[in-house]
């Protein structure tokens, strides 16, 4: 097999495992078994695995409020992960975090938000060490459109553009900030077009055309690291869940025709449509993968939900370090 | 105003002067170390508290910053996230409120909420204080709020010694540390020892000893309390006044067995008065010392009305040496008709 058919396959396989993963948290948050409010990723898969299949352990990725598949697309293990989800002691933040607060230090997964727009200035930070150790590592900050109205948006821009600094700024624009339409609230609706204010290249993609983000994050990562400087990514997409589990999928904001319409529009159906257009005698390979990744999320959620809740034991010590 | 600092081995540095020397101190021996902020770097910061660093650290460690306090604050947080040891300049402690999301959700809670895999190593330094008609926006103790936030930790030096020895230990701490100089201290000048110079947070310096009343006072207030002090033994009596130099963590302690002691509390903070410093220190001292206290714990504030330039009133609204005698007076006056340790009771 080609590296291109097999880089695809891979993003196939991480794209899937976010979807099964995030359904799985959904069925569990309908069991109440989850703790806090989890914000599902559901049909905004290829961002993620288009962008963070260029990062390692050794960048940093500064995530929100909507970051399981983030944290999956930097190779965290989803037994822990679920495990931080319900709460448990051996989830990733031992139980304190969350849904909304994962951090996996170990994975480049520096770590989630639940205030919008704090990932943006925590990137460029990162960014600016990075600068100053030359050490050819990036900073990644995944926001939402909502939060690119965020004054913390514009001075991260000015700074990073500024200072030339490693970081990627990547807007997940699924058109709604909670329940409200992004358009109807914003006087220059065009993301990308902002980047030319703070001196940085901007591209607007497809964000459901994971081939489409893996290259446009390709430039930008390379250029980054080789001192280029910042890059602003707009990637169109659609979330075809709620804002969050026990919020309505439609209603009032949206309308059910354009969710079901977007349904069709699917990152990981059209994948496997090309992959099989191409190359038919890759379904069997794609029917193992799903295969796989159902198995393995399976697995994870009833490990998770055996895992043991921390000791009840809180001290003002442990809000300090050292 | 004076700084009654041990003088052997030490000579005599302006507040300022003592603060910059810190920061370079710590930049020459970690490289880690970097400060960024407005105007911080040829022009040395407003009060000249980096003067000298830009020349010999260069840009990419002394870092001139746009009106930004949201953006380059999580800058700072996130490089210290990376292990850079920022020190941000926020230079008006009434400024902390542009970056208060970043120092108070995210700052603030990272290390507990990552379950210990982070830790955040940055100070964010600015100036408090009224007493020069600066106004409203620019002349605020506001302490309070931080004291207040889980995962941060405060200082405030009301000496040279003691700024330098601070901001040592704020930069070697991992955890998030507002640091807050007074703006009225910045030409004062006081004995600073030779050589290296930590001093640890949690721990009170007993300004002078006293029998019949604790004073325990903050930043400026040290010196009103001084002032206080030595008008008061004119008139017989006896002040202890303690500084508590850090706020979080906080030397209580300290302040108990001076209490026990004395059995009176005056508390002079320059914050509003409502939710103040002095508020938590009467509640704890309330409730661990109340066995020991003859008299209510009393508290000399600020009046919590926005800071007005015209200077009578804003020296209305201050506290100062005059009120905390009156204070004073009072505890001496006050008699809850307890026994002391001895079995007798107060005369």
């Amino acid at each position: 097999m080609d590296s291109g058919k097999r880089l695809l396959l891979d993003l196939y396989r991480r794209m899937l495992l976010i979807r099964r993963f995030e359904e799985q948290v959904r069925k569990m948050a309908r069991r109440k078994v989850l703790a806090g409010f989890p914000h599902t990723y559901v049909g905004e898969e290829a961002v993620a695995a288009g962008v963070c299949a260029h990062l390692k352990e050794t960048d940093a990725v500064f995530s929100t409020h909507r970051g399981h598949g983030h944290a999956l697309a930097m190779g965290c293990d989803p037994q822990r992960l679920m495990a931080e989800l319900l709460g448990r002691a051996t989830g990733y933040c031992g139980g304190r975090g969350g849904s909304m607060h994962v951090t996996a230090v170990d994975k480049g997964l520096i770590g989630c938000s639940g205030i919008v727009a704090a990932s943006m200035p925590l990137a460029t930070g990162a960014g600016l060490r990075a600068r100053l150790k030359r050490d050819g590592t990036v900073a990644v900050a995944f926001f939402g459109d909502g939060a690119s109205n965020h004054g913390a948006f514009h001075e991260s821009l000015n700074l990073a553009g500024n200072l030339a600094l490693p970081v990627l700024f990547v807007c997940e624009n699924n058109q709604f900030a909670t329940h409200t339409s992004f358009a109807s609230v914003t006087a220059n609706p065009d993301v990308a077009s902002r980047a030319a204010s703070y001196s940085m290249p901007g591209v607007a993609l497809d964000g459901n055309d994971v081939w489409a983000v893996h290259q446009a994050a390709e430039e930008a990562v390379s250029r980054a690291r080789a001192g280029g400087g910042p890059t602003l990514l707009e990637c169109h997409t659609y979330r075809t869940v709620g804002h969050q589990e026990h919020g309505p999928v439609y209603g009032e904001y949206r309308t059910k025709e354009e969710v079901e319409a977007w349904k069709k529009r699917c990152p990981i159906r059209r994948l496997r449509e090309r992959l099989l257009a191409e190359e038919p005698a890759l379904a069997e390979l794609l029917e193992r993968v799903e295969h796989q990744v159902a198995q393995a999320v399976a697995e994870a959620a009833e490990l998770a939900e055996r895992s043991p809740y921390p000791e009840p034991m809180v001290s003002e010590e442990q809000a300090y370090a050292g | 105003m004076r700084d009654d600092t041990p003088r052997q081995n030490a000579s005599l540095k302006g507040y300022t002067e003592a603060m910059r020397d810190a920061l370079a101190e710590e930049m020459r021996r970690d490289a880690s170390v970097i400060t960024l902020g407005e105007g911080i770097g040829p022009r040395g910061g407003n009060w000249g508290e980096t003067a000298g660093l830009y020349d010999e650290f260069g840009p990419e460690r002394v870092m001139d910053m746009p009106i930004s306090e949201l953006g380059f604050t999580g800058m700072g947080v996130g490089a210290a996230l990376r292990g850079l040891r920022p020190v941000v300049n926020l230079m008006f402690v009434d400024f902390f409120g542009e970056a208060f999301s970043q120092i108070v959700n995210q700052a603030a809670k990272w290390h507990y909420l990552s379950g210990g895999q982070a830790s955040v190593p940055v100070v964010f330094w600015g100036v408090m204080g009224a007493g020069s008609a600066a106004g409203g926006h620019h002349s605020g103790c506001l302490y309070p709020l931080f004291m207040h936030i889980a995962g941060l930790k405060v200082a405030v030096p009301a000496t040279p010694a003691d700024g330098k020895g601070l901001l040592k230990t704020a930069i070697r701490d991992d955890n998030p540390v507002v640091f807050l100089a007074h703006r009225m201290l910045w030409d004062l000048r006081g004995p600073v020892p030779e050589g290296e110079l930590i001093i640890p947070f949690g721990k009170a310096r007993i300004v002078r000893d006293g029998t019949d009343v604790t004073v325990v006072a903050i930043a400026r207030m040290v010196h009103e309390a001084e002032q206080a002090a030595d008008a008061l033994a004119e008139q017989g009596i006896s002040v202890e006044v303690l500084d508590p130099r850090t706020l979080v963590p906080l030397d209580v302690e300290a302040i108990l067995a001076s209490v026990e002691k004395t059995g009176r509390l005056v508390i002079v903070d320059e914050a509003y008065s409502r939710c103040s410093a002095a508020a938590e220190i009467s509640a704890l001292v309330a409730q661990e010392g109340f066995e020991w206290l003859r008299a209510p714990i009393r508290r000399v504030e600020t009046l919590p009305v926005p800071h007005p330039v015209s200077p009578p009133l804003e020296a209305e609204m201050l506290p100062n040496a005059g009120k905390v005698v009156d204070a004073v007076h009072k505890a001496m006056q006050d008699d809850c008709g307890r026994r002391t340790q001895e079995g007798a009771t107060h005369e």
